[in-house]
């Protein structure tokens, strides 16, 4: 197969390129440059981006003899994820980024240009397996190393994407052996750190990042009664689950620590509650999209009535709302809901045991077993049991 | 060179004499400001090299001073006249530049700008890219006296615009204002002549014309108003400091005079290279569109240079395919910083920026062959239907996965 590497310049793309040459590919690298004024060298914990993180990916294919070329993707890298990064959180949500490039840029643009030029498939260093049944349908399931396992956040990836997709990290054991195996192949980046953070935000300062971008107005921290218990800087820098940076004047009646429950944008409210109040027990998801095929259910319901009410059989799944959080057992169906007055599809979640800090804007990513079966974008969640909480 | 080499601008292939006597000098040995017998023999090798250079492009050895290539030449050039012209005169501190000028010369002059209180002021070009000398002359005209220099390229990198260098040299010289021109394309392609330009300094490299990479020299007349960049020994005319590298000013010296001597020849055989080239990309692409002076003559466009935009398609997938097929090309402008992105100069040059990004530049050169021009336009044709599929892919969105 021709395939082309997708490769940051960091430990795990490349040990996936050497991998893909020597299961006899014709393997390209690729890095994206996917800002405009890339920094020169490395700084701090990030592991891609830089114009040194470019030559160490540009290194390793001289090690492996296969082409390097370095492809702009910094206009829509900004369009589709930084700029809805920004939009999404000045309405109060909390997206993934890593999610959003997947789904737009690596699998998107990068995968269609890829297709375009006579690839058969893109190849990158996430951990996740795929496996293909006899006639020809690929599903995507977790990593072997569960502690690596980025399943989560290629939820996105439709089934059209999955079969033009390579994983050759899928079956490693543990993140160590990959860095033993790029020791032993002679790559200068074995030792390299792990990137965390968001890429694009160099020091890591999330808040103070956004605090630059998005217009924010002081505005009231209310309990889930109404009552004001201070002041903030700004709703829409917050985030749903957030205890740091809350600025109350006096504690709370039972001593508790507060979180942030809920964000009002239209309000420019922030409302906060103890961590018990943090818990909800059903998820509203839109835009849902299934790694292969949809559940049986779900192909059931789209041969079926698309009527406001209409809902779809159960299926039992494990519900996962964060790229490194446990999954939890759930009953999942498809409804056609009310979303902002219209009538819309929602995939509804019900979790078997409550999750804290779940977020509009984040992504529940739904599985059988070690399989992904899909994703949506969560937009309510909120617990059955309390309807004092309006509901995130 | 491997593969089918249409990168002529970017680098030329070494000319073999050039390197013999470069690998030959570096076996001598000796540092050219010794005083004893190696240190002379080091030195004679150095002023030959020198001599041909300034035959070449028709000055005086004394007014050929090197340094490690065309952009510290420009840099030299940029900042030793800035600093120099204001050592008495603080006031002087516009720069004219056109809007196309190579970084070497641009990101000089935006560094005075923001560092040095400098003044800049852009000349404008055409859609060909060329300077219009009537612009300056008025602009001049209206009052000369903070100006610390003019600088305007001879032929443009990209898409080989032959400016009017010697229209704008004299304009400056009616203002009393001294006149740079980073010749580093131009040199060895068409003939150039320092002292009948009128200019006050001129840039050249070597790596361009067959000579070594880390070899170029600032042509500078005995008046030019320079200040040093580099300091140190002052080996060279004291405005250049390091040990002189006798070596590669050997090859450079080879390679100059070389190139002079078949120029006429040689540049119009390489201009009916990419003139087939040209007429062949036309009427097998018939979308794409001539970039630069439509006139092909060597008064108007350098002789090796051929420059498209392919609507449609990214100028880095029609690369890739190329380059694939064992076809080198380039998307014509400088890497920032290893990004690729749409070319300033197409955007001077009135270009909108979806369709600067389908840029490939062709650039034939001494070693280009008739069979490496048909090469590429047996490749193309493919390629750039593949391209055109690719589409702007990473630029708007289209097709089934967006």
């Amino acid at each position: 197969m021709r395939v082309l590497a997708a490769m940051s310049g960091g430990v795990d793309s490349a040990v996936a390129a050497a991998r893909a040459v020597d299961a006899g590919h014709d393997v390209v690298g690729v890095h994206l440059a996917l800002s405009r004024m890339p920094g020169t060298l490395r700084t701090g914990s990030r592991g891609c981006c830089t114009i040194e993180d470019s030559m160490d990916a540009r290194r390793v294919c001289d090690k492996l003899g296969i082409p390097f070329y370095v492809w702009d993707f910094s206009d829509r890298f900004k369009e589709d994820v930084v700029d809805n990064f920004i939009d999404e959180y000045a309405q109060g949500r909390t997206p993934n980024p890593c999610m959003r490039c997947n789904e737009k840029i690596k699998f998107s643009a990068l995968l269609e240009k890829a297709v375009a030029l006579g690839f058969d498939a893109v190849c990158t260093g996430h951990y996740a397996k795929l496996v293909e049944d006899p006639d020809g349908n690929v599903e995507l399931h977790r990593a072997a190393d569960w502690a690596k396992d980025q399943s989560y956040v290629l939820g996105v990836l439709t089934h059209e994407q999955l079969k033009h997709s390579m994983f050759p990290l899928a079956e490693t054991p543990t993140k160590a052996e990959v860095r033993a195996e790029a020791e032993e192949r002679g790559f200068s980046i074995a030792k390299k750190p792990d990137s965390h953070d968001i890429c694009f935000i160099p020091d890591g300062d999330t808040r103070g990042w956004l605090e630059e971008r998005i217009d924010l107005e002081e505005g009231e921290i209310k309990d889930t009664s109404g009552e004001v218990l201070g002041t903030h800087r700004g709703a829409r820098a917050f985030t749903v689950g957030q205890r740091k940076g809350l600025s109350i004047g006096r504690p709370a009646s039972d001593g508790k620590p507060r979180f942030v429950l809920e964000i009002r944008p239209k309000t420019n409210e922030v409302v906060v509650g103890s961590k018990e109040m943090l818990a909800v027990d059903e998820i509203r998801g839109i835009r849902e999209t299934w790694a292969g095929l949809p559940a049986p259910e779900a192909q059931r319901f789209d041969a079926g009535t698309d009527q406001p009410g209409a809902t779809s059989e159960s299926f039992d799944i494990l519900a996962q709302v964060r790229a490194h959080a446990d999954p939890v057992p759930a009953v999942a169906h498809l409804e056609i809901g009310n979303v902002d007055g219209e009538p819309s599809r929602e995939l509804v979640v019900r979790l078997e045991e409550p999750l804290r800090g779940v977020a509009p804007g984040q992504t529940v990513v739904i599985y059988q077993g070690t399989r992904v079966l899909g994703q949506a974008t969560i937009n309510r969640a909120y617990s059955l049991s309390r309807p004092d909480i309006a509901g995130h | 060179m491997q593969g089918i080499y249409l990168d002529n601008a970017a680098t030329a292939p070494v000319n073999e004499d050039a390197l013999q006597g470069m690998v030959e000098q570096m076996r001598i040995g000796g540092n050219a400001s010794s005083l004893h017998a190696a240190g002379r023999r080091a030195r004679m090798a150095v002023e030959t090299g020198r001599e041909r250079i300034a035959r070449s492009v028709g000055a005086d050895p004394a007014e050929v001073i090197f340094t490690s290539g065309g952009t510290e030449a420009d840099n030299l050039a940029v900042k030793g006249m800035y600093w120099k012209r204001r050592e008495n005169r603080p006031d002087r501190n516009r720069i004219f530049l056109s809007t196309v000028e190579h970084h070497a010369v641009k990101d000089a002059v935006l560094w005075l700008e923001a560092h040095q209180g400098a003044r800049v002021e852009w000349l404008e070009v055409d859609s060909e890219g060329r300077v219009d000398p009537q612009d300056l002359e008025q602009r001049l005209g209206s009052g000369a006296d903070d100006v610390a220099f003019v600088t305007v390229m001879t032929a443009n990198n990209e898409v080989g615009t032959i400016q009017p260098v010697a229209e704008l040299a004299s304009a400056c010289a009616r203002a009393e204002v001294p006149f740079h021109t980073d010749a580093v394309q131009a040199f060895g392609a068409v003939p150039v002549d320092f002292s009948a330009l009128g200019c006050a300094s001129m840039a050249v490299s070597g790596h361009k014309i067959g000579a070594p990479m880390g070899i170029g020299a600032l042509v500078a007349r005995r008046d030019a108003p320079l200040a040093p960049v580099i300091h140190g020994g002052g080996q060279e005319r004291d405005v250049r400091s390091g040990t002189i590298d006798s070596p590669a000013i050997v090859g450079f010296g080879i390679a100059a005079e070389q190139a002079h001597d078949r120029l006429d020849e040689e540049s119009e055989r390489i201009r009916r290279l990419r003139d087939r080239l040209v007429e062949g990309v036309q009427s097998r692409i018939p979308e794409a569109v001539l970039r630069g002076p439509t006139d092909l003559s060597p008064g108007s466009r350098l002789p090796g240079n051929a420059h498209f935009t392919f609507p449609g398609c990214e100028g880095d997938s029609l690369l890739f395919l190329l380059d694939m097929n064992g076809v080198l090309s380039s998307t014509g402008s400088a890497c920032n910083a290893g990004v690729p992105r749409p070319s300033e100069v197409l955007l001077a040059m009135g270009v909108d920026e979806v369709t600067a990004r389908g840029a490939q530049r062709f650039t034939v050169g001494a070693a280009t062959t008739e069979a490496d021009v048909d090469a590429l336009l047996n490749a193309l044709p493919t390629a750039y239907e593949q391209a055109s599929k690719a589409g702007m892919a990473d630029h708007a969105p289209v097709g089934p996965w967006s």
